[in-house]
C-alpha cells in the first residue's frame, strides 16, 4: 500500500454494530477489513464512503482505543446519510482521514456545550475531560429539539454521577420533567466560574453563535471557546478549495477551530 | 417570615440585581414564601394575573394546552422570575403554570407591586428594567427555537 492510502484511497471497514440512538441517528461501530486509517483524536472526522453513491464527512464518536472499535454517530439528512445510518453489521463502508484539527483538552474547567447531533463529535472529549486525574471541574450542557433528539443520555448519565450535566429542549409534553428553552439558557447553571473556564460547542452554527456570545456576556475570554465548524468537505486534505470559510481551510484548519479566529468571517453575510 | 430575611432571600436573586435595598424592601413587603409540590398548577391560562413568582428551587413548566396535546413551551427554575402578565391589562394568565417538580417559591403580589410603582416611579422603573430583561431574554429563546435548528440536513 502506498502513503495515498487511508487519506486518498479509502480503507474498507466492515460494520460490526448498528445502534439506534433517535429516529432519524444511529451510530456505526467499525473495524477494518485489514489495515485501518491513523487513530484519530477528540474532534476529528473522516470521510465515509458507500461505493457508487458517494462520500460524506462524518465526526468521529468513538475512538478506537483499547480493542474498541471506531465509531461514527450519523443523523439521516439526505440519501447517503439515510444509507449509511441502515447498514446493519456486516456491511462494508469506505473510510478515509482522519482529518481536521483536534479538541483542546486542559488542565482546568471546562464548559462543553453541545446541540443536537453536536454531541457525537464531542463525545471523545467528553471522555477524556472525566477522568480521575483530572483537576478542573467538567459542564456538559445538552440541547435537542424533543427529548427523543437527545443524544448518548445513558452515557452522560454516568458522567452525571461525578459532573455537571444538564439537558434542555425546544419543546416537550407536559411528561419532560427537566428543562425547556435553548442551550444557552443552561450557562446560568454551570457549577463554577466562567471567567477562569474554556469552552468546547458544537452544534448548529447558529446556535454555536450565540452560545460564544453568551458565554463572552458571562465573562469568558473568546479565545477561550473553540467551536466545530463544517462547510462541503469533500477532499479533506485542503486541496479542492470546497470547505473554505473565508481565510481558512475547514477540513486542515478545522472543524475545531477558536471563536476567536472566526467571528469576524462568520459575521459576513452570504449575499 | 420578618421582612429583613425576605429582603435577604430577594437579594439573592440574579434577576432582581438591580433593585436597592429600600427597593428590595418595598418588594418584600408584598411577598410571601410558599413550597408547592409537583404538580402544583400555580395558574391558568385566562386566569386573574395578580401574581408573578421568584422560584428559588424546582423547577417550573409554562404549557400550553390544546384538544389533541398539552406542550411545555418554556420551563423556569432556581433564580428565575415566573409571570409578566401582572404588569398588563387585562392582567390575564397567558398560559399554564405548573410545579414539575416541588418548589419553594417567593409569591409575589402583583396588584400590590402596581400600586407601588404607581405611587413610586423610581421604583417602577427599575423593576420594568428586571422584568424586561426577562421578557427579551424569553424572546430571543423562542425566536431561536423558531429556527428550528435542530431539524433538517442537506447530505
Amino acid at each position: 500500500m502506498t502513503e495515498a492510502h487511508g487519506h486518498i484511497v479509502p480503507f474498507p471497514y466492515v460494520v460490526t454494530r448498528n445502534v439506534a440512538e433517535a429516529p432519524d441517528t444511529a451510530t456505526l461501530s467499525m473495524v477494518p477489513v485489514d489495515r485501518g486509517i491513523d487513530a484519530p483524536v477528540p474532534g476529528q472526522f473522516t470521510m465515509l464512503s458507500l461505493f457508487g453513491m458517494g462520500e460524506v464527512p462524518i465526526s468521529v464518536s468513538g475512538l478506537p482505543l483499547d480493542d474498541e472499535p471506531l465509531r461514527h454517530t450519523i443523523r439521516s439528512a439526505g440519501a447517503l446519510t439515510t444509507a449509511l445510518a441502515r447498514l446493519d453489521e456486516g456491511d462494508v463502508v469506505g473510510v478515509r482521514g482522519p482529518f481536521g484539527t483536534a479538541w483542546p483538552l486542559p488542565d482546568g474547567d471546562v464548559v462543553v456545550v453541545a446541540g443536537g447531533i453536536g454531541v457525537a463529535p464531542l463525545l471523545p472529549a467528553i471522555r477524556s475531560l472525566d477522568r480521575a486525574d483530572r483537576p478542573g471541574r467538567l459542564s456538559v450542557l445538552v440541547g435537542a429539539r424533543r427529548p427523543s433528539g437527545l443524544l448518548a443520555r445513558d452515557e452522560l448519565a454516568e458522567v452525571g454521577r461525578r459532573h455537571h450535566v444538564a439537558h434542555t429542549v425546544d419543546s416537550a409534553d407536559p411528561s419532560w420533567a427537566d428543562e425547556v428553552g435553548v442551550v444557552t439558557e443552561l450557562l446560568r447553571r454551570v457549577p463554577f466560574p466562567l471567567q477562569t473556564a474554556s469552552a468546547l460547542v458544537c452544534g448548529p452554527e447558529v446556535m454555536m453563535r450565540f452560545t460564544a456570545r453568551g458565554l463572552e456576556e458571562q465573562g469568558m475570554p473568546a479565545d477561550a471557546v473553540h467551536v466545530s465548524l463544517e462547510r462541503n468537505m469533500h477532499c479533506g486534505r485542503g486541496a479542492c478549495g470546497h470547505c473554505q470559510l473565508g481565510p481558512f481551510l475547514l477540513c486542515t484548519d478545522g472543524p475545531v477551530v477558536r471563536w476567536s479566529s472566526v467571528d469576524p468571517v462568520l459575521a459576513v453575510r452570504n449575499r | 417570615m420578618r421582612s429583613r430575611d425576605m429582603v435577604e432571600l430577594l437579594r439573592e436573586q440574579e434577576q432582581l440585581a438591580t433593585l436597592d435595598d429600600e427597593q428590595l424592601a418595598t418588594l418584600a413587603g408584598c411577598a410571601r414564601l410558599a413550597v408547592c409540590k409537583a404538580g402544583t398548577v400555580l395558574a391558568q391560562e385566562g386566569g386573574p394575573a395578580d401574581t408573578f413568582y421568584v422560584v428559588r428551587t424546582g423547577l417550573v413548566a409554562v404549557e400550553a394546552h390544546g384538544p389533541a396535546r398539552d406542550v411545555t413551551v418554556d420551563t423556569a427554575a432556581s433564580g428565575d422570575l415566573v409571570g409578566w402578565s401582572w404588569i398588563f391589562p387585562p392582567h390575564r394568565w397567558l398560559f399554564d403554570v405548573r410545579c414539575v417538580r416541588e418548589c419553594r417559591l417567593i409569591v409575589v403580589d402583583g396588584a400590590c407591586i402596581r400600586d407601588k410603582c404607581e405611587a413610586d416611579n423610581a421604583f417602577g422603573y427599575r423593576v420594568m428594567t428586571c422584568f424586561s430583561s426577562v421578557v427579551v431574554s424569553r424572546l430571543t429563546s423562542a425566536r431561536v427555537r423558531l429556527l428550528d435548528l435542530y431539524g433538517g440536513g442537506t447530505s
